[in-house]
């Protein structure tokens, strides 16, 4: 606390005295080099035997950079940065709606000394919030002093809470080495294209050195900087996402190229999302009709990708002020109005003593998951399933589809369940108002699944999901995900070949855009 | 003359703020005003005025044409 109580000294004095704390860590190599077909990506569910021990060391407590933790870790930003350097054509600075949830949209910018007493306070109320990130709503890194003052304070006061940033890399060479002194060992780089023709189509213009530059000049500069910047990153022993907006007809097969050139310099996950472009945006994407990727489509492009990289499909495309586990968004309970009259008291121990209970159940849900596996030992079959799954963390069956603001999908196989994305969706359950559109919009974001697991279900849906040829399970209620999956895919093989079921295969899903409907949001946010 | 910041537009984003060589930009209550006693135009320093190379909304820094134009 004692840096929140002096924030008029300078940054750079006691800066000064963290380069001796900084820890060499060796480079490291990534950990697709040992993958092969059938094994879960990092970013997907690799565990602890799967990576190096540095690295896992790095990503277990990391919920963007371990699919596995981020059943249990929460993370957090913190909107200081809202300058930005570049110009894209998906983003647009003057929207802002407190029910949107995608990069770039924040509802409160805060100073470092506000954002280091919320972050403190989220830790305090949150114990499973492990990472500070920031990420905007502008570039951190064209506010350099505003985010390093942030690390500075939050370092001092809570030095167990993961640092990380994610930028657009334009200015990242200049700002490695502060990187690299207050020990930010993980950011993400937002790289779209090598090429700067594709750059050209998607960025335009960027600010450099005093200077605008458009068309292809922007894009090769941009590209340049990105690359340059990703080296020196993984060169110092800093781990790399780099993260890729997938946008159909300009960059999605370009991106197989990012993919290699980002691999060769060393990032350690990739994470390709879809593009988010809806007209009342008021992006450039978003009003020329630009339209994002199916569900297919973006698999289909993870999918091939992921041979040469580890993919990352967890990514929830959060707010630059987001709070919590993925998925959720607990940022309307943490106001600067009542951050203010918190008095805040941080509990090392009792944090420290949460993530024990969750190594603890991780090892649990891991001995259980390669229990159920082994029964799939001797099955013999090249077919592939996709399974939603109405999930509230932890790694369980343990939502109610009406309250599922989300499905998490997982792909069975006798290799095993695999977390292969997730799907946003309205809620089904909304108290008498606007169910059958609701419903009919889950189906279309599931409608590649043959099953949807849930802690319970009603009798209405069931019958409507049975009737679009998805299973409602409720039989695996509150048991772990991967073990109620892998039953549930050997049983499906079971009734294929007794004839009870009729092998399909399932259509395309849809990608949801737009704001959230939630009527539970707090007066005079409403969309 | 000097550059102006139109209000409606201003997303309040700060990014005009440090690039401005003579510190004409200011905040009061989240928007950006620029002090036209202490604009330049940019002449004299860059090839472009910052504040307009900068900012996120096309025609928000625009010339303040109620001005005489700016004299080395």
């Amino acid at each position: 606390m004692e840096a929140l109580k002096e924030p008029g000294q300078g940054v750079i004095a006691r800066f000064s005295n963290l380069k001796g704390l900084t820890i060499p860590v060796a480079p490291h190599k990534g950990c697709g080099s040992s993958g092969g077909s059938g094994k879960s990506s990092c970013g997907s569910s690799a565990g602890s035997g799967d990576l190096p021990s540095e690295i896992w060391e790095k990503v277990k407590n990391h919920p963007c950079y371990s699919e596995e933790a981020h059943h249990h870790y929460a993370r957090m930003h913190v909107a200081v940065a809202p300058a930005c350097n570049i110009q894209c054509n998906y983003c647009n600075r003057k929207y802002d709606c407190a029910n949107e949830s995608r990069p770039g949209v924040v509802s409160e910018r805060l100073t470092p000394e506000q954002a280091a007493k919320k972050v403190l306070a989220v830790a305090s109320e949150i114990p499973q919030m492990t990472v500070l990130g920031i990420a905007g709503p502008g570039d951190p890194l064209a506010n350099p002093d505003k985010t390093f003052q942030t690390f500075d304070f939050v370092f001092k006061a809570a030095p167990d809470i993961k640092l990380c940033l994610s930028t657009n890399g334009l200015a990242l060479p200049d700002y490695v080495e502060r990187i690299k002194d207050f020990k930010v060992d993980h950011v993400t780089i937002t790289i779209n294209m090598v090429d700067p023709e594709v750059g050209a189509r998607i960025y335009p213009w960027v600010f450099f050195r005093h200077k605008r530059y458009t068309g292809k000049d922007a894009a090769k500069l941009l590209t340049e900087r990105q690359l340059e910047g990703l080296e020196m990153l993984t060169q110092a022993g800093i781990l790399c996402k780099v993260n890729s907006v997938m946008i159909p007809g300009i960059n999605d097969d370009h991106l197989v190229e990012v993919n290699k050139a980002v691999k060769s310099r060393g990032a350690f996950l990739h994470n390709i999302m879809p593009l988010i472009s809806s007209p009342e945006h008021g992006t450039v994407f978003g009003l020329s009709g630009q339209r994002g990727p199916s569900a297919q489509e973006l698999k289909a492009l993870q999918d091939k990708c992921e041979g040469e990289m580890n993919m990352m499909r967890h990514c929830r495309q959060c707010r630059a002020d987001a709070v919590g586990l993925l998925g959720e968004d607990r940022g309307a309970e943490f106001t600067t109005e009542r951050i203010e009259s918190m008095e805040v008291e941080y509990d090392a121990a009792k944090r420290r003593s949460y993530r024990d209970s969750v190594e603890i159940e991780r090892e649990v849900r891991k001995a259980a998951r390669e229990q159920e596996l082994l029964t799939l030992a001797g099955e013999n079959s090249d077919r592939k399933i996709l399974v939603a799954v109405a999930t509230k963390g932890g790694g369980k069956v343990n939502e109610h589809f009406g309250h599922a603001k989300e499905f998490q999908i997982y792909e069975l196989s006798v290799a095993g369940s695999k977390f292969v994305g997730h799907r946003r969706v309205d809620l089904y359950c909304q108290g008498g108002y606007g169910e059958e559109d609701a419903l009919a919009g889950v189906i279309r974001a599931i409608n590649d699944c043959v099953a949807v697991f849930v802690a319970k279900i009603g009798g209405c849906p069931k019958e409507e999901l049975r009737k679009a040829g998805i299973e409602p399970v409720d039989q695996y209620a509150y048991g772990y995900i991967e073990t109620a999956t892998i039953s549930y895919y050997r049983s499906y093989l079971e009734r294929l070949k007794n004839g009870e079921l009729v092998d399909i295969e399932r259509g395309d899903a849809m990608i949801r855009q737009g704001a959230f409907i939630e009527l539970s949001a707090p007066a005079g946010q409403a969309a | 003359m000097s550059y102006k910041i139109v209000a409606s537009q201003c997303t309040g984003c700060s990014a005009c703020e440090p690039e401005c060589p003579n510190k004409a930009i200011s905040e009061k209550d989240g928007i950006f005003l620029i002090d036209p006693k202490k604009c330049t135009e940019c002449i004299g320093f860059f090839d472009e005025p910052q504040c307009v190379a900068v900012c996120p909304v096309d025609h928000t820094c625009i010339i303040d044409k109620s001005l005489p134009r700016y004299q080395k």
